[in-house]
């Protein structure tokens, strides 16, 4: 019987001819935490009596979460993840160098690798071809003593995109359309396969915000074969070597098969408190914003901010709406004050915070206040997400909320491009 | 046999709710994180609760975040199961993986305030409030082994390894 991919890359790392639905134990090739799960990772490595770690070199903590430390707390749990790293040899990256799901795709995830992290957008690196999964505290921490762990090979729902999107119109109006389609537990213990001829137009950046909010739906990974635009990403990130093109098997069989049609999409909107809770944004324009942000692993990409920058270049945001924007990676970080876009968003009133997870979870700044509304560009809109159960978040497109940075109000983008 | 009181909830329980991230900087202190267990899902659960209690929900129980705290928080109020419609599949793992069970059943049968009586061996769950008998969906072996030895930290340390 024909393989999935998901089924390809398993069947090849566990050396069997395995099918969804089967368990297997399975060698991982990257395991990482962050400074929010990394702390219960250590005591429970330590709790296991373990010594050391499997594969230093793809044993990688991020101080990404609270980045800079906000607290004494965290920053003695910030120490005890130095400690840990010095200690055993794994590394490290700084406050500052990035969200470890950016840093993941751009130093280290390859195609057909396994890869798993104590956060739940790890399944973001899928846009690589790699079987990228979140899992927790415990796992992790078995998984980088034993260098493995258990897994049950997920049934797969094939995505068909077709077509090209239009202008103002983003990956993450894709993102959203699937997840409101899906629903928020539609694709719960699967693996998203994307396909279709539309994925040739998109950039990897895209498909990292796609892949990024597979766990939205509930699904284990957002995977995309590995092709020319995988090929090019990993030339350009000095690891072209690690190429190798990957594909389901042309007659694999899938649960569900879903087809979205790229070129009639609309800049969508997901309203609070749920990410499947989706409207298009003009039925909600005049819905007034009083802190929009751009940033987070599913859109603090240059792109991004290239698509934001586009918007704002010359125009001011809203003097009720507060806007910060935090770039994904140090490296994003410095192409956009290359490329000029830093100047641009900060003429038009943005605060850039740190390179780092920042407004989304808040913990450490931008913070709402009781009653108000957020437009962000993050994977979630939970009651409670940005630190204030009292406030409201709505998530859209880069473009989406550098249009609404300007009106004050959800705007359409492509009525200001 | 698990016997305790059903504290219900709706569904869609994020682990922003069940463990808010306003608390982020606590969770190295795990006692003072679980003061606020289900905060903002209801903010007088952490004080109701007693040991043995379950907590029963809709559906996607735990959906967002990995992290752990979320059954962890649920476990330290001495909570000794989590029953929902379904459960969101990263909560799912990691309360196997600390010793809580997850048990997938419908919840619909279950009022707050009811008192159950669970056979984890048998897969019954009774309502002694009603009358009303339940089952719950098969534990995958591999979860049942580890959920046996009171999570992954013992199940590793007993074996060494995975021993699927």
């Amino acid at each position: 019987m024909a393989m999935t991919l998901v089924e390809k890359i398993l069947s090849e790392k566990s050396g069997l001819d395995v099918r969804a639905g089967d368990i297997i134990v399975a060698p991982v090739d990257i395991a990482f935490v962050q400074d929010g799960t990394g702390p219960l990772t250590i005591s429970q490595f330590q709790a296991c009596s373990f010594e050391r770690l499997a594969n230093p070199l793809t044993s990688i903590i991020f101080l990404d979460h609270a980045a800079p430390s906000a607290s004494r707390e965290l920053s003695n749990d910030h120490n005890r993840l130095r400690e840990f790293a010095k200690r055993n040899g794994a590394q490290l990256f700084e406050i500052g160098d990035g969200i470890s799901h950016q840093l993941i795709a751009e130093s280290y995830a390859s195609p057909g690798e396994i890869i798993i992290g104590a956060d739940s957008h790890t399944g973001m690196a899928g846009a690589l071809g790699a079987f990228a999964t979140g899992m927790g505290s415990t796992d992790v921490a078995i998984a980088l003593s034993l260098g493995k762990t258990w897994l049950r090979v997920p049934e797969s729902f094939k995505v068909i995109i077709n077509g090209q999107l239009s202008k103002g119109v983003c990956a993450k109006d894709i993102a959203l359309y699937l997840v409101g389609n899906l629903g928020a537990d539609g694709a719960t213990y699967k693996a998203l396969e994307f396909c279709g001829d539309g994925i040739a137009y998109l950039t990897m950046s895209e498909r990292l915000t796609i892949a990024s909010m597979a766990v939205e739906a509930g699904a284990k990974v957002g995977l995309f074969p590995s092709d020319e635009i995988t090929h090019s990403y990993l030339e350009h990130h000095g690891r072209g070597q690690k190429y190798r093109p990957l594909e389901p098997e042309p007659d694999a069989s899938y649960e569900r098969v879903i087809k979205i049609d790229a070129t009639r999409l609309e800049p969508m909107v997901a309203k609070p408190h749920s990410v499947d809770n989706t409207a298009l944004v003009r039925e909600l324009e005049d819905m007034k914003v009083q802190q929009v942000f751009i940033g987070t692993c599913s859109n603090g990409r240059l792109e991004d901010l290239a698509v934001a920058t586009e918007i704002l270049r010359g125009r001011k945001r809203h003097p009720d709406t507060r806007f910060i924007v935090a770039p994904a990676s140090r490296q994003v970080l410095s192409e956009a004050i290359q490329a000029g876009y830093i100047q641009a968003l900060v003429n038009a009133g943005a605060v850039i915070a740190p390179p780092g997870c920042a407004a989304c979870l808040g913990v450490h700044h931008g913070v709402l206040g009781d009653g108000e509304v957020c437009l962000s560009t993050a994977n979630r809109n939970f009651k409670g997400r940005m630190g204030n159960p009292e406030a409201f978040i709505y998530l859209a497109s880069p473009a989406t909320a550098a249009a609404t940075a300007i009106a004050g109000c959800i705007a359409d983008p492509r009525e200001m491009m | 046999m698990l016997r305790g009181k059903a504290f219900k909830f709706g569904d869609n329980i994020s682990t922003d709710l069940i463990s808010p991230g306003r608390y982020f900087h606590l969770r190295s202190d795990l006692p003072e994180l679980a003061k606020h267990v289900m905060e903002d899902a209801d903010p007088s659960f952490a004080s109701r609760v007693k040991p043995g209690d379950f907590v029963v929900a809709g559906k996607d129980f735990g959906l967002g975040s990995s992290r752990e705290h979320a059954p962890l928080v649920i476990k330290m109020a001495g909570v000794s199961a989590v029953l929902a419609k379904t459960a969101a599949k990263i909560f799912f793992r990691n309360a196997f993986n600390i010793g809580l069970p997850v048990l997938i059943c419908d919840t619909d049968k279950i009022n707050e305030g009811d008192e159950l009586e669970i056979d984890l061996t048998a897969g019954t769950i009774k309502n002694l409030s009603t009358g009303a008998e339940l089952t719950f969906g098969k534990i995958p072996e591999v979860m049942l082994k580890i959920l046996n030895e009171g999570g992954l930290v013992p199940y590793i340390k007993k074996y060494g390894d995975f021993a699927l």
